[in-house]
């Protein structure tokens, strides 16, 4: 799978309180949790984003609780990729949960800037900067990532392996 | 290839070859756990699965033990949908009443987990177990409702760091306080991702349920589990819980690890973790003259008949401070009856105590305990963060049941020996 997008560039140890502040937490509707997406970080960061835009960090991202609305919020913003220096342990476990990409690729992070247009190739594993000619190759999804992010996260997953085994 | 505790016990779970750190792999799980809190989240996924059945209806547990006996309309509403759910998904066990305690305390005491086991929960301090040599760890309520409906999951391998202690163990100094010791160490995201396992001289000596008190705050560093060979000692308490077949567990030779720490104890004093963070760690004597005006014994961490006995031994003969509210939870109803069968009750009430029943209560900021603005309390637990306990302006300082029990009578955070 192909995607191209935008980056916007966020630092490191980005905790879910930044992602989805609490106070948002009353709704599980991602296009709600969406429009709040960042709102922890800075009042009005998602309206610079479009769709299939990529969000690169620095270490750690995701650290804090495991409220499974942080990777919802990231995907209702309409953004389909993370990449990082790391990622938090629960929320690696969430967002593929939830159907979120997330790409870690150590120190090489330093090579895509904010505003850089990137193609992210899945199956090979590999990020285009476009902007700037620079490749970065991260190790392709885990196959059992794969699987749950094709059925589009956790639910749908179980719920096909449920069905074939009936 | 030689295989840490972690990637052996997830290598029995797998038909895939586990060869490297970050590897992901697909386990089957031995138990899964929820409580009255992150149930009713699991069981709207699971509903929404699709799944009409859990994967076997005797190895998922249920345990309502956060807000019970229920403290008020809603957590009585929440308790009540795992209750149906549990009725009719057959659930075998399921605990509310008279059978139930702290969860962490109360599934080694059903012989529901041990050595190999792998055990998901949706609670952080599921990685109690890993005290048994079970791979246990907590997980969001998805997750949970996933490996309910297909009986396994996915794992990243965790790097492991290898802590060795050695040395003589001082008078008063335990479990307690060396997991806090390493955790101020190590501080609260120092073991993030990772496994911690535990290994020398005075770990061979620890009793299991010290080795349960230390594996439940490997969370407080951020790891994935604490892990413990299974010796004869966990054997021997494995079969006096009702298990049979379990098996002796201990890491290869020329297991490769991230890191390797040594900590010699030999003159390292009783530790306490400051507000608000349990890497906030002190030696006890650093605090001479910090007055307490709540002292808790009990929960997940510390609520076990080893620590009563240790409260109850420093307690005999004194009584609480009169500025200080001494809340005493043995953490089941086991645990209730032998703290009583051995008189230490009387000692308890003697001293004053309040001694309440088995459940999580003060811990978590629930019921039983809660602290008004710009109180202190001196708890056995294993969250100190901001507002754990009750009011954002009061404060948790954590430390061992001695330490508790001996800054009660004292009004003031003091070092047992020194009562
Ligand atoms: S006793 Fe405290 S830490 Fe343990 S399960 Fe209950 S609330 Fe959580």
């Amino acid at each position: 799978m192909l995607v191209t997008g935008k980056v916007h560039k966020v630092g490191a140890h980005i905790d879910t309180d930044a992602i989805i502040p609490a106070r948002f937490l009353v709704t599980t509707d991602s296009a709600v949790l969406g429009s709040n997406c960042m709102e922890g970080l800075e009042p009005g960061w998602v309206k610079r984003v479009q769709k299939n835009d990529i969000i690169v960090a620095d270490e750690n991202f995701g650290c804090g609780s495991s409220r499974e609305h942080a990777p919802i919020a990231i995907l209702g913003a309409g953004i389909p990729i993370v990449v990082a220096k790391s990622f938090a342990r629960i929320f690696y476990r969430n967002a593929y949960n939830m159907g979120l990409v997330l790409l870690e690729v150590g120190d090489d992070a330093d090579k895509l800037r904010d505003g850089d247009q990137l193609e992210v190739d899945l199956d090979a594993g590999q990020i285009k900067n476009l902007t700037t000619g620079a490749t970065v190759v991260c190790a392709p999804v885990p196959q059992s990532m794969q699987d749950l992010l094709d059925a589009g996260g956790l639910v749908p997953y179980v719920k096909k392996r449920l069905a074939a085994k009936q | 290839m030689s295989h840490n505790l972690a990637e052996k016990i997830l290598q029995a779970h797998t038909d895939e070859e586990i060869t490297r750190a970050g590897q992901i792999v697909t386990c089957r799980v031995s138990l899964v756990l929820a409580n009255d809190i992150t149930a009713p989240l699991a069981i709207k996924s699971f509903k929404g699965m699709g799944a009409t059945k859990v994967f076997d209806k005797d190895k998922v547990a249920l345990v309502c033990d956060h807000f019970t006996p229920n403290k008020d309309i809603d957590s009585a509403e929440q308790v009540k949908v795992v209750r149906e759910f549990a009725r009719e998904m057959g659930v075998t066990h399921y605990y509310e009443g008279g059978d139930c305690g702290v969860e962490h305390a109360l599934l080694p005491e059903l012989g529901l987990v041990g050595p190999r086991d792998i055990v998901v929960g949706a609670d952080s301090h599921t990685c109690t177990y890993g005290g048994l040599g079970a791979f246990a760890t907590g997980m969001g309520s998805t997750d949970i409702a996933g490996a309910m409906a297909l009986g396994e999951t996915w794992f990243k391998v965790p790097p492991t760091i290898r802590v060795e202690y050695d040395g003589q163990l001082e008078p008063f100094v335990g479990a307690k306080d060396l997991i806090l010791h390493l955790i101020g160490r190590l501080g609260v995201s120092g073991g993030l991702y990772r496994a911690l396992e535990f290994g020398g001289s005075v770990i061979d000596n620890l009793s299991i349920e010290g080795r349960m008190t230390m594996a439940n705050m490997a969370i407080e560093a951020g790891a994935k589990v604490g892990l413990f060979p299974a010796d004869a000692k966990t054997l021997a308490y494995c079969a006096a819980h009702g298990r049979t077949g379990d098996k002796a567990l201990k890491a290869d030779p020329g297991a490769m690890y991230e890191q390797e720490l040594s900590l010699s104890v030999t003159g390292m004093g009783p530790q306490v973790a400051c507000p608000h963070l349990p890497d906030n760690v002190r030696g006890v004597d650093e605090l001479k003259g910090m007055r307490v005006d709540q002292a808790v014994i009990g929960s997940c961490t510390n609520g076990r008949i080893e620590d009563m006995r240790e409260a109850a031994a420093v307690l005999k003969g004194h009584k609480a401070h009169k500025n200080v509210r001494l809340i005493i939870l043995p953490a089941t109803p086991k645990i209730w009856r032998q703290a009583m069968d051995e008189g230490l009750f009387s000692i308890f009430m003697d001293a004053g105590a309040v001694v309440g029943p088995p459940t999580c209560g003060p811990c978590l900021g629930g019921h039983m305990g809660i602290l008004a603005g710009g109180e202190r309390c001196i708890s056995t637990t294993n969250r100190n963060f901001r507002g754990r306990m009750g009011s954002l302006e009061s404060e948790v300082y954590l430390a061992s049941p001695a330490v508790a029990a001996a800054s009660a009578v004292a009004g003031e955070i003091i070092h047992p020996g020194k009562l």
